[in-house]
């Protein structure tokens, strides 16, 4: 399952740093940010249950950028 | 500017006005008597006040483990610099750095508006007629079959059929084709068109979500998420540069000062030890200061974000930037033959042999032809352009498989095959020049001449061939089921270096596996299609190009690059695009790179001071972003 979700964030290596950090997040199989479009494209693994693991995406994105948001 | 960006100017500027005094008081530019402590605190205001964020976005990577960022660098390199008691420069390193900061976010918010802005085909409503007014809807909410009513300046917001109505439209958001489209009853209209004349009523034919505005759209902004290597190489360098020149800076803070102390060496230069090591952490700071990756992480991204804008506005649609990375490498294209160099429609290409005047032997065959639904009996009627009186002809008779005779204002005429010929027993000359359908016209029993009918090349296919050929493209195949002699032909013609005819669509296949064992290195094979039918052959190639895609959902999918209309020039100048961009992208590496490397290494030296790293990197930064905002530019390429 993919989904799409519109980020804020305010330079291009924060952006890395939001794809790395939810890449690692468990439940995430791949995951692109695009810190030209300010978007945030994330696979979920098979059955996941994608709000919950956005939850975790977004605490484990605060931690690196503090200054991102993602609009769930 | 957004409510952020505000924010940050007006801390800069008060910031600016706190500071520029106290700098000429330090400096003892103007003599005003106060004591140290007094200076500290004066210069602490502006420095807190411009560079809070910095200081409490490193202090949480520490605390999240998250240490080395540009936020970390700026901090160490200005406290550094405070507590060593140069205030000036550490506080004007924090302002010209958050300067840059505020123009980079500007310039960005800025061409991310711009860009997507040009993209921006999405119709925001469209009109229904209820009770005979009009009103707006959602064009989300509009059903299949619906009559939806277009303005004149107003978008068509869904495809559809007009049902009523007449104007001419502007495709190109669409196609990048700037010629208006004129469009009638009876026309297949697509969304993201802009009417320009007349009212229309419209016949919807597709929901929102499946129209071709929709269409593009989602694959315009999902282009940005498919990263190239560039991107890729930029993000992993980061990753590891900052770490890499944190320890380098550590190194310079420490290593010397020591050498020095245990051998001696040099000792001279410095009046104490406190001297010593005063000089060599303030130039480890400065070379942290230099070290800032910002320049090149930003200005890559943004211009492949800057070149498939650019592309898109020219009807190049490019699916993501690692594409626009392919093509630019592409050495070698290869094209199908029907719908792609040629215009995939019949038309007479010549009257030959002729003992009377060509426009006369048309007249009498399209007049013959006059009743045939046939697209060759079409093409015929078209080629002589004038009415046609039927009630000219009579005792018409069709010959199955052979032609037709009839009587035209009482002359006997046949049109047909070679058979039907042979069959009258006329005596006919066989067409050794051209290739195609031939249909031999014999009028009152004698012999006149004959049509060639074949599909025509495209006007600007051999243009395009040679544009290729100019843009470094060192082969150009044709893959074509049709016959030798038709290959052959049309081969020469248009300018190609090779030609594989008579081939299966199974056979097209194996034909660009093997062009592409042939391609080695960096070289990169391209295939054009119109995509009805060539789907797997473009997915096998390395970049797969659909043309005339409007439409098309199969070429839509299957391709890496679309081009909107039917133009093979486009060809070469997603190209020309492509390079374009990826120069910019070379040049802003090399560039960036290039100055801090020797920054970093005066620095290092000593030479450069903390004035001159934050001049440099601002500069490159500010340069770095111009640069990559030519990417955009790309109409005249």
């Amino acid at each position: 399952m993919k989904k799409s979700y519109k980020i804020e964030v305010d330079c291009a290596n924060c952006a890395n740093n939001m794809e790395e950090a939810a890449k690692k997040t468990p439940g995430v199989k791949d995951c692109t940010v695009s810190f030209m479009t300010l978007k945030m494209k994330v696979e979920f693994d098979e059955g996941a249950d994608a709000d919950a693991v956005m939850k975790q995406v977004y605490a484990n994105c605060k931690k690196v950028e503090d200054d991102c948001e993602i609009y769930l | 500017m957004n409510k952020k960006q505000k924010r940050l100017l007006w801390r800069i500027i008060i910031a600016a006005i706190f500071f520029v005094p106290l700098y000429l008081i330090s400096e003892e530019f103007v003599k005003v008597n106060l004591p140290q402590w007094a200076v500290i605190i004066l210069f602490l205001i502006p420095y807190l006040l411009v560079g809070y964020d910095i200081l409490r976005k490193a202090f949480l990577g520490i605390k999240n483990g998250q240490v080395f960022d540009e936020n970390f660098l700026m901090t160490v390199a200005t406290v550094g610099a405070i507590v060593l008691g140069e205030y000036g420069e550490g506080v004007a390193v924090m302002l010209l750095y958050q300067i840059g900061e505020l123009f980079q976010s500007y310039a960005v918010g800025k061409s991310r508006r711009n860009i997507t802005e040009l993209m921006d085909i999405r119709p925001d409503y469209a009109n229904i007629e209820v009770d005979g007014e009009l009103t707006q809807v959602d064009p989300d909410e509009v059903e299949v079959g619906s009559i939806i009513v277009v303005q004149p300046g107003e978008k068509v917001p869904l495809d559809g059929v007009i049902v009523e109505g007449s104007s001419s439209l502007n495709t190109s958001a669409l196609t990048g084709e700037s010629l208006p489209r004129k469009v009638e009853a009876g026309s297949e209209v697509l969304s993201g068109s802009i009417n320009m004349s007349g009212v229309l009523k419209i016949r919807t034919t597709t929901e929102f979500d499946e129209s071709t505005a929709s269409k593009i759209l989602d694959l315009v902004e999902n282009a940005a998420s498919r990263k190239s290597q560039s991107e890729n190489f930029i993000s992993k360098f980061a990753r590891y540069y900052t770490p890499i020149v944190c320890y380098a800076a550590l190194a310079l803070a420490i290593l010397p000062p020591l050498f020095v102390m245990l051998t001696k060496v040099g000792m001279g230069h410095y009046a104490t030890v406190g001297q010593l090591w005063r000089d060599w952490v303030l130039r480890a700071c400065t070379f942290l200061v230099i070290s800032c990756p910002c320049a090149v992480v930003i200005s890559i991204p943004l211009s492949f974000f800057a070149g498939l804008g650019g592309a898109s506005k020219q009807g190049v649609l490019v699916k993501g930037s690692n594409y626009l990375e392919t093509l630019s490498q592409v050495r070698v294209v290869a094209f199908d033959k029907t719908g792609t160099i040629t215009k995939g429609n019949f038309a007479v290409t010549a009257v030959h042999k002729s003992p009377i005047d060509e426009q006369k032997l048309l007249e009498y065959a399209a007049h013959v032809e006059g009743f045939s639904s046939h697209p060759i009996a079409a093409s015929i009627r078209e080629a002589y352009g004038k009415y046609i009186d039927r009630s000219r002809v009579t005792d018409l008779e069709e010959i199955s498989g052979h032609g037709i005779s009839a009587k035209m204002d009482g002359v006997s005429v046949a049109v047909g095959n070679d058979k039907l010929m042979v069959k009258l027993g006329i005596d006919y000359e066989p067409c050794d020049e051209h290739v195609g359908t031939v249909l031999h016209v014999a009028v009152d029993g004698a012999y006149c001449g004959h049509i060639v009918i074949s599909d025509e090349i495209k006007e600007t296919s051999k243009a395009a061939m040679e544009a290729l050929r100019k843009a470094g493209v060192e082969k150009t195949v044709m893959l074509t089921g049709d016959a030798e002699k038709v290959a052959a032909k049309v081969a020469a013609e248009v300018g190609l270096t090779d030609y594989r005819a008579q081939l299966l669509p199974a056979d097209k296949v194996s034909c660009v596996e093997e062009l592409l064992k042939e391609c080695s290195g960096n070289k990169r094979l391209a295939f054009v299609g119109d995509g009805i039918n060539d789907a797997p052959v473009l997915s096998r190639a390395d970049i797969g190009i659909a043309m005339g895609a409007l439409g098309s959902d199969a070429a839509i999918e299957a391709a890496d690059v679309v081009l909107m209309d039917d133009d093979p020039m486009k060809i070469a100048k997603a190209i020309r695009i492509s390079r374009k961009c990826l120069s910019i992208v070379k040049q802003n590496i090399v560039f960036a790179l290039g100055v801090k490397l020797v920054c970093l290494l005066l620095a290092a030296l000593g030479i450069a001071n903390m004035w001159v790293a934050i001049i440099a990197d601002v500069g490159v930064m500010i340069l770095a972003v111009l640069n990559a905002i030519r990417c955009l530019f790309v109409q005249k390429l």
